[in-house]
């Protein structure tokens, strides 16, 4: 029973990755650098926070469905100001999404201490949602809850729109060769560069507040040990492949649960984890570009 | 040129610079042999100084003061002058070249290659220009000029080469050619109609038919203002051949094509076009996709819902068989396609619905005579069975063999002539004239 309380704190762990992870894949998908995952995903948990705090128990059972949507739309909204910025002064999305990041670490620093902070003004909190709030566990006697399914749902649907439906291929399109996607396939590549932006923002303000509502029911500084940034890495090695994502969210998932347990159970740093992650996305980059691809356009973007 | 300054190595031939055989692997090879080359567009650092910019591509320790006295000397000596501290930003056209320049010969430079030099120079830099180099020849100096504009090669060369198609057509001392030779060599052999303007119909376009696809009054370079507004019409089933200076038609052609919507005058195009760029590569056909998916992207911006693959697998196939695309399966990614493949696929991508309309640019460009035949026959076909065409070509030959009437941009308008190499490339050439010294 112990292994399958470990496995599914794995796949716990591994939501957000995943949620993220294709919200990074499908903005490089798309050609748009989104390295903002990050700060999206915190402003989604602060919004979901707040809506379920509003309205406590007075929804029932619709309130985690209600934060998904506050979260998404968030999530949406702090992509689409650099999505903005890109499309009205061509400020590159790689510096605007990281700046984004900060600004967003630090409105959520600011808001647990100040308007957010839960009544006794103790810890740098907020309010712990109502119970009716929570996820439901799929996997009783464990801490999985509905948001896991959702992932690998959402990632199905992902995988689906990229290969059956003219918007996904539009997409598609726009990312491997805006040129040819404007002249050759008339596709308003600006217009789709944009909707991708903020569809992706919407993923992984998603992930906030799938990560509220199934694991942490506040939000709180470093509520994400940074899964914005494993997210970039997750969808890399996953070759930008929505359901590979999955796999390589829920290996990170049980690499970073697994560090926990070796640091506690054997004192072995869980730092290793953080290295043996950058090693593999080294090894991964290293064997594509070596492999004579162009790192999921990356390369070509950096040089430009 | 690109094989002299180390840019691309001969396949056969000898390259002798000041009596010595020698070999170029690169740029900096041809540098140390004393070459220098001012590229059409400039290469230079726009966030950097001058005198920086000019100790780009020097080895060893960067000493700003020393730069700046070698641009100082070099300024006494040849009468460029600019101050070496200014940022290059900050610099007109004229001075960036005076910088490109400068720095060949701060580099020891004893021979210059210049490629269109006054591409983006006003006709007083242009004299100055020339002055400059001239007094550089004086010196002991060779500038080679590469250039289409025929005054500024007849007034300022001591000798000329004339190349066509990569061949030699005519070398000797320029004292000893005129206008009308070098035209000649240039556009290709003569024929004793060459004078006769009775050729050219008129400015006016007359349709026997209504028109599939109208232009009128647009103008299409908005950044001359010269530019006279144009208008064109093209009739069901004619294959009109659009020659133009380079560059110069690109703006018409993607009105044509409803890639571009002119900022005055009215286009008048059918729903459906297909339209052939020039850069394959880049705007047709997306490499890493497969067939499939490239005869996918065909319009790929108004469609909507779910995507048929089956049925666009069976059109690629349908395509690949018809247009004698040599490929396994369409399936195959692009990228695996020669030049001539490609370039069949993406016609016939744009012919699979019968267009009414269809937009060809450089057309065969790149392509083996075997490649370029195949593409001709397809586009006659398709005017035969209805579609009109219009096409640009820098090819004279190719504007005179497949075009049924052909329209010469000009800056004062377009003029229509027959489809007559001829003609065509006096016309061109009266342009390129006016176009510098209008």
């Amino acid at each position: 029973m112990a292994e399958l309380t470990l496995l599914a704190d794995a796949l716990v762990r591994s939501t957000p990755l995943i949620l993220a992870g294709l919200a990074v894949a499908l903005a490089f998908r798309g050609g748009v650098f989104n390295i903002g995952a990050e700060g999206q995903l915190l402003a989604g948990a602060t919004a979901s926070t707040t809506v379920s705090l509003a309205f406590g128990n007075s929804l029932g059972g619709l309130t985690p469905l209600l934060g998904a949507l506050a979260g998404m739309m968030a999530g949406a909204l702090w992509a689409g100001i650099a999505a903005e910025l890109k499309r009205r002064f061509h400020v590159l999305e790689i510096i605007s999404t990281i700046m984004l990041n900060f600004i967003s670490i630090h409105l959520v620093s600011y808001l647990v201490r100040g308007p957010l902070q839960e009544p006794t003004r103790i810890y740098p909190q907020t309010e712990t949602i109502a119970e009716s709030a929570h996820l439901p566990i799929v996997l009783p006697g464990t801490r999985l809850h509905l948001g896991f399914v959702i992932a690998v749902f959402t990632a199905l649907l992902l995988a689906w729109y990229f290969q059956r439906t003219a918007s996904g291929f539009r997409v598609r399109a726009t990312g491997a060769s805006p040129a040819a996607a404007q002249s050759a396939g008339r596709i308003d590549v600006a217009r789709t560069s944009f909707l991708v932006f903020v569809a992706s923002g919407a993923l992984a303000g998603l992930a906030g507040s799938i990560e509220v509502s199934g694991v942490t029911f506040a939000l709180y500084e470093n509520l994400s040990p940074g899964h914005g940034y494993t997210a970039i890495a997750v969808a890399l090695i996953a070759g930008l492949n929505p359901v590979g994502v999955v796999g390589s969210g829920i290996f990170f998932g049980l690499l970073e649960t697994g560090a926990t347990a070796l640091q506690r159970d054997f004192a072995i740093p869980s730092s290793l984890a953080s290295v043996t992650e950058a090693a593999l996305i080294l090894a991964v980059l290293s064997f594509a570009a070596w492999r004579g691809r162009t790192v999921f356009g990356l390369r070509e973007r950096v040089s430009a | 040129m690109r094989i002299a300054f180390g840019l691309i190595r001969a396949d056969a031939g000898e390259l002798m610079i000041r009596g010595k055989r020698v070999q170029l692997a690169s740029p900096a090879d041809a540098i140390a042999a004393g070459i220098g080359m001012v590229h059409q567009q400039f290469s230079l650092v726009a966030a950097m100084t001058v005198a920086e910019n000019v100790a780009l591509g020097g080895k060893g320790r960067l000493d700003i003061d020393a730069v700046s006295r070698t641009i100082a000397e070099l300024g006494e000596r040849t009468g460029l002058t600019l101050d070496p501290r200014a940022r290059v930003a900050d610099l007109g056209s004229a001075d960036r070249q005076k910088l490109e320049i400068m720095r060949t010969l701060a580099h020891d430079a004893h021979t210059i290659i210049l490629d269109e030099p006054t591409a983006v120079l006003t006709p007083t830099d242009v004299t100055e220009l020339f002055t400059q180099l001239r007094a550089f020849a004086a010196s002991g100096g060779t500038v080679i000029l590469i250039t289409h504009k025929l005054r500024d090669a007849l007034a300022y060369a001591d000798d000329v080469t004339v190349l066509r198609h990569g061949r030699t057509v005519l070398t000797g001392r320029m004292s000893e050619a005129s206008a009308h030779s070098l035209t000649t060599a240039m556009i290709g052999s003569t024929s004793q109609t060459s004078d006769g303007s009775s050729t050219t119909v008129d400015t006016v376009d007359r349709p026997a038919h209504p028109a599939v696809a109208t232009i009128s009054q647009v103008v299409i370079d908005l950044h001359d203002p010269g530019a006279q507004p144009v208008s064109l019409q093209i009739e069901r089933g004619e294959i009109v051949g659009i020659a133009a200076l380079e560059g110069k038609a690109a703006g018409l052609l993607r009105m044509l094509a409803g890639r571009l919507v002119p900022d005055t005058g009215m286009v008048s195009i059918p729903e459906h076009v297909g339209f052939v760029p020039e850069n394959r590569q880049e705007e047709a056909i997306i490499p890493d996709f497969t067939l499939t998916e490239n005869l996918a992207l065909k319009d790929a911006g108004v469609r909507s819902g779910k995507f048929d693959w089956y049925d666009f697998h069976t059109r690629a196939t349908t395509v690949i068989a018809e247009f004698d695309v040599k490929v396994d399966s369409s399936e195959s990614t692009a990228r695996l396609l020669s030049g001539g493949n490609q370039q069949r696929f993406v016609l016939g991508r744009e012919l699979s619905e019968n267009p009414p309309l269809l937009v060809l640019e450089n057309p065969t460009q790149g392509l083996d005579v075997k490649a370029a035949a195949a593409i001709h026959f397809r586009v006659r076909e398709a005017a035969t069975r209805g579609t009109a065409v219009a096409f640009y070509s820098s090819d004279l030959d190719e504007l005179a063999e497949l075009s049924s009437r052909v329209v010469v941009m000009r800056r004062s308008g377009m003029v229509v002539c027959a489809p007559d190499r001829e003609v065509i490339g006096r016309l061109l050439l009266e342009t390129e004239l006016s176009a510098v010294h209008g």
